[in-house]
C-alpha cells in the first residue's frame, strides 16, 4: 500500500475489463480511510464509479469541456463559445491530435496545483490508449511551437515527469494475454514517458484458501463426490496458472506487484471495494 | 444448450461486438476456425491492438494488414488479417482521387496523416470499409468481424459516415468558397474565427488543415456514396450480429444497450456469447453445499465443501447478471463459453471453445498441418 499513493496525482492505466476503475475506486478509499482528502477523476462518463465511494468527491472531465474552459481562462472567451457550438473541436484536434488530451491533462495539474486535496486518483482512459494518453505532451512539444497549448503541453510534462506529483499504478489479471500486456505497457511508458511507475496492481487473485488435493481424500462415490472433486479440481488448476502468471509477471517488472483479491460477486458495489480496500490497508502499515 | 450453428447459417458478414476485454477476438476466432470446418473460406478481421488473435493461431509474426491464409488442416480455408486505419484510409483515398496526383497530395498532408491515426471514429469507419472490400472479394464466402473496442459499440454503425460529416463541416464550409472555377480555399486572415484557432494551435497546423480540405475537393460525393453502400451491407439480412459480454452487471449492460440500438435500426441481435462463466458443478446450491461444510467434520472434506459453495456462489451471481440480457434477445441463442481450468492463448484452446460454441458433428478435429 505505501507506494502505491506515494504521489499527489495517481493515474490508474490497463486494459479494457481487468478492473480499472475497481482499482481506483480502492486506492481513493483506502487513501481516504487513512484521513486523506481524495478526489476521483474519471474520463470514460462511467456514472458507476461515484456509487462505489461514497462519500468521496468525483468529478467527470471531458476533453471538449476541458478546453472550453481552458480557452475562457486564456481571453479567448469568444472563440470558446464558437467552438462549442459549431463543434469545431473535432477539428481541432485532428490538426493537433493529442489537444484532447493535453487539456485534459492540463486540467488535473491546476486540480492538483490547487493543493484542496491530498490525493488525485485518475481513472486512466479506456483500452490501449494510456500510452498516447501519456505521450500526448511530448508530442504536442514536438509539433506545436509556442502559443498556449505549447504553454499547456510543457505545464503537463513537468507534472508527468515529477515522482512527487504523478505516478502511474498499471492493472492487470493473473492470466497469460493481461500480463504480457501489462509487461509490455510498463516497458514503453518507462522508455517513452518517463513517468514514474507505481507498484503494478493484480487484479482478481484468487484468495488462497485450503483446497485439498481431492486424489487424497476419501470422498466415496455419487454426484456429490463428483462435484466435489470436479471443483476442487477446477479450482486447483486455476490457482496453478495463476500463481505462475504472478511469478512471471513479479520476474519481468521492476516494481512491486500488488494483489488484490477476487470477490464471488458478478460486478462490484461500495461495500466490496470497503472490504478490498482495507485488505490492502493491511498489506504494508500506513500509505 | 443453445449454439451458434442455427443463428449464422447463410450468414455473409459476421459482427462480433461487445465492451472491452470481454473476449470479441477470441468469439471471432473460433467462429472463423468452425465455419472453415464447414467448408467455407472465411476472413476474420481484428483490430485489437494486441494482436491476440495472431498470438493464437500461431502466427509468430503477427498479422499483416493483407489477408493471410492460416495453417489449418481443414476442408475450407482461413485467413486472418489486422486492420492497419492508415493503410486502409490511404487506399480508400486512391480508390476515390480523381488521379494519382490529388491522391499524392491528400495522402502526403500532415493534416490527412492525423486524421488517419487520430480522428474518433475513423478505426471503426475503416473496419466497416474492410468489411466491404472483403465481402467483394471473390476469394471469401464469409467474413468475421473483430469491432474496435470502443466502449460506444455503436460507432461501429454510425462509422461510414465519419468522414462524409466531417467533410459536412462547418469548417470545411468556412474554407471553402464557391467561384467560377470551383472552390477556392479562403484567406484564412480573413475568418476571425480561424485567426482564433491559428493563435491555439498555431498557424502552421492549420495551414495544413486548409491544405487538406483544398486537396479534398470534389472527392465528398464519392465518399458519401461509398458510406451508404457499406451502410446497406452493415443492415442486409445476411450480416449477423453476435454480441459479446462477460458474466459481469456492467458489460451485460453494455450489450442490452447495444441490443436496443440495433433493435431501432430494425437488425435483431443473431445470438450473444457469455464468455468465461464459471462452470456449475452438481446440481445443489451455494446454500446447501455452505451447509454440508458447516456440517462436516473432516476438515480437509470440509474444505471442499466450502470451495465448492464458493464457486456456486459466483456461478449463481453470474447468472442473476447475465438475465436481463438473456430476457431482451427476442428468443436469439444465449452461448455460455465456460471459463476454463487455463488460460486460451493457442490453437487448441480455441479448439476447446469451439466445442461450446457449436453443436460438434463428425467433422475432424482441427489441427494444424
Amino acid at each position: 500500500m505505501p507506494t502505491l499513493i506515494a504521489a499527489n496525482v495517481v493515474v490508474v492505466a490497463g486494459k479494457g475489463g481487468v478492473g480499472k476503475t475497481t482499482v481506483t475506486a480502492v486506492l481513493a478509499r483506502a487513501a481516504a480511510d487513512t484521513g486523506l482528502q481524495v478526489l476521483v477523476v474519471e474520463l470514460d462518463g462511467k456514472p458507476l464509479l461515484a456509487t462505489l465511494v461514497p462519500g468521496i468527491e468525483v468529478r467527470s472531465i471531458s476533453a471538449s469541456d476541458a478546453l472550453n474552459e481552458y480557452l475562457r481562462e486564456k481571453g479567448f472567451t469568444r472563440v470558446a463559445k464558437r467552438l462549442a457550438s459549431s463543434g469545431v473541436i473535432d477539428v481541432i484536434s485532428t490538426a493537433a491530435p493529442g489537444i484532447d488530451d493535453i487539456v485534459v491533462l492540463g486540467k488535473i495539474k491546476q486540480l492538483e496545483r490547487s493543493r484542496q486535496w491530498d490525493l488525485i486518483v485518475v481513472d486512466g482512459p479506456a483500452a490501449g490508449h494510456a500510452i498516447t494518453f501519456l505521450t500526448s505532451a511530448k508530442g504536442m512539444l514536438d509539433s506545436v511551437r509556442g502559443g498556449p497549448v505549447y504553454a499547456q503541453a510543457k505545464d503537463v510534462m513537468e507534472l508527468l515527469g515529477d515522482p512527487e506529483r504523478c505516478q502511474v499504478v498499471l492493472v492487470t489479471l493473473p492470466e497469460t494475454t493481461p500480463v504480457n500486456e501489462v509487461i509490455e505497457t510498463s516497458a514503453t511508458l518507462a522508455e517513452r514517458v518517463g513517468v514514474r511507475l507505481g507498484p503494478v496492481v493484480i487484479n482478481g487473485v484468487d484468495p488462497r484458501t485450503d483446497v485439498p488435493d481431492p486424489s487424497t481424500l476419501k470422498l466415496g462415490r455419487g454426484s456429490d463426490a463428483n462435484a466435489l472433486r470436479a471443483a476442487a479440481v477446477f479450482r486447483r488448476a486455476r490457482r496453478a496458472m495463476q500463481d505462475d502468471e504472478i511469478a512471471r509477471l513479479e520476474r519481468s517488472v521492476t516494481t512491486p506487484v500488488v494483489e488484490l483479491v477476487s470477490l464471488p460477486v458478478a460486478g462490484l458495489a461500495a461495500d466490496d471495494i470497503q472490504l478490498l480496500a482495507a485488505s490492502l490497508a493491511n498489506l504494508g502499515g500506513t500509505p | 444448450m443453445s449454439t451458434l450453428d442455427r443463428p449464422l447459417r447463410g450468414a455473409t458478414v459476421i459482427v462480433c461486438c461487445g465492451s472491452g476485454g470481454v473476449g470479441k477476438t477470441t468469439v471471432a476466432a473460433v467462429i472463423g476456425i468452425e465455419l472453415a470446418r464447414r467448408d467455407q473460406r472465411v476472413v476474420v478481421v481484428t483490430i485489437d491492438p494486441a494482436r491476440r488473435l495472431a498470438d493464437a493461431l500461431g502466427l509468430a509474426d503477427g498479422l499483416g494488414a493483407e489477408p493471410q491464409r492460416i495453417d489449418l488442416d481443414v476442408p475450407g480455408e482461413l485467413w486472418a488479417m489486422m486492420l492497419d486505419t492508415e493503410v486502409m484510409f490511404d487506399r480508400v483515398v486512391r480508390a476515390n482521387a480523381a488521379d494519382a496526383e490529388q491522391a499524392d497530395r491528400i495522402v502526403q498532408n500532415r493534416f490527412f496523416r492525423n486524421m488517419a491515426g487520430a480522428l474518433s471514429g475513423t478505426q471503426e469507419y475503416m473496419a466497416s470499409e474492410a468489411l466491404h472490400q472483403l465481402h467483394g472479394d471473390e476469394r471469401f464466402d464469409v467474413v468475421v468481424v473483430d469491432t474496435p473496442p470502443s466502449r460506444h459499440a455503436l460507432d461501429f454503425l454510425e462509422a461510414p459516415g465519419v468522414l462524409a460529416r466531417f467533410l459536412d463541416h462547418k469548417v470545411f464550409k468556412l474554407l471553402m468558397l464557391p467561384t467560377r472555377s470551383g472552390l477556392r480555399v479562403l484567406n484564412t486572415a480573413a475568418q476571425p474565427i480561424l485567426r482564433a484557432i491559428g493563435r491555439v494551435v498555431g498557424s502552421d497546423v492549420l495551414a495544413d488543415a486548409v491544405a487538406f480540405f483544398q486537396a479534398f475537393a470534389g472527392m465528398e460525393v464519392g465518399f458519401r456514396d461509398r458510406a451508404s453502400s457499406v451502410m446497406s451491407l452493415l443492415i442486409s439480412p445476411d450480416t449477423r450480429y453476435v454480441l459479446v459480454a462477460a458474466p459481469r452487471h456492467d458489460t451485460v449492460d453494455e450489450a442490452v444497450w447495444f441490443a436496443d440500438q440495433l433493435r431501432a435500426r430494425g437488425i435483431g441481435v443473431s445470438a450473444a456469447v457469455v464468455n468465461r462463466t464459471h462452470p456449475r458443478f452438481g446440481s445443489g446450491t451455494a446454500a446447501e453445499a455452505a451447509e454440508q461444510a458447516a456440517e462436516e467434520k473432516d476438515p480437509a472434506t470440509a474444505a471442499l465443501w466450502t470451495n465448492l459453495a464458493e464457486l456456486r456462489t459466483i456461478a449463481e451471481r453470474e447468472r442473476e447478471a447475465v438475465a436481463p440480457l438473456d430476457d431482451r434477445l427476442d428468443g436469439a441463442a444465449l452461448v455460455e463459453v465456460p471459463l476454463l481450468a487455463g488460460d486460451v492463448h493457442d490453437l487448441d484452446g480455441l479448439v476447446e471453445i469451439g466445442t461450446h460454441l457449436f453443436k460438434r458433428r463428425s467433422v475432424p478435429a482441427a489441427g494444424r498441418r
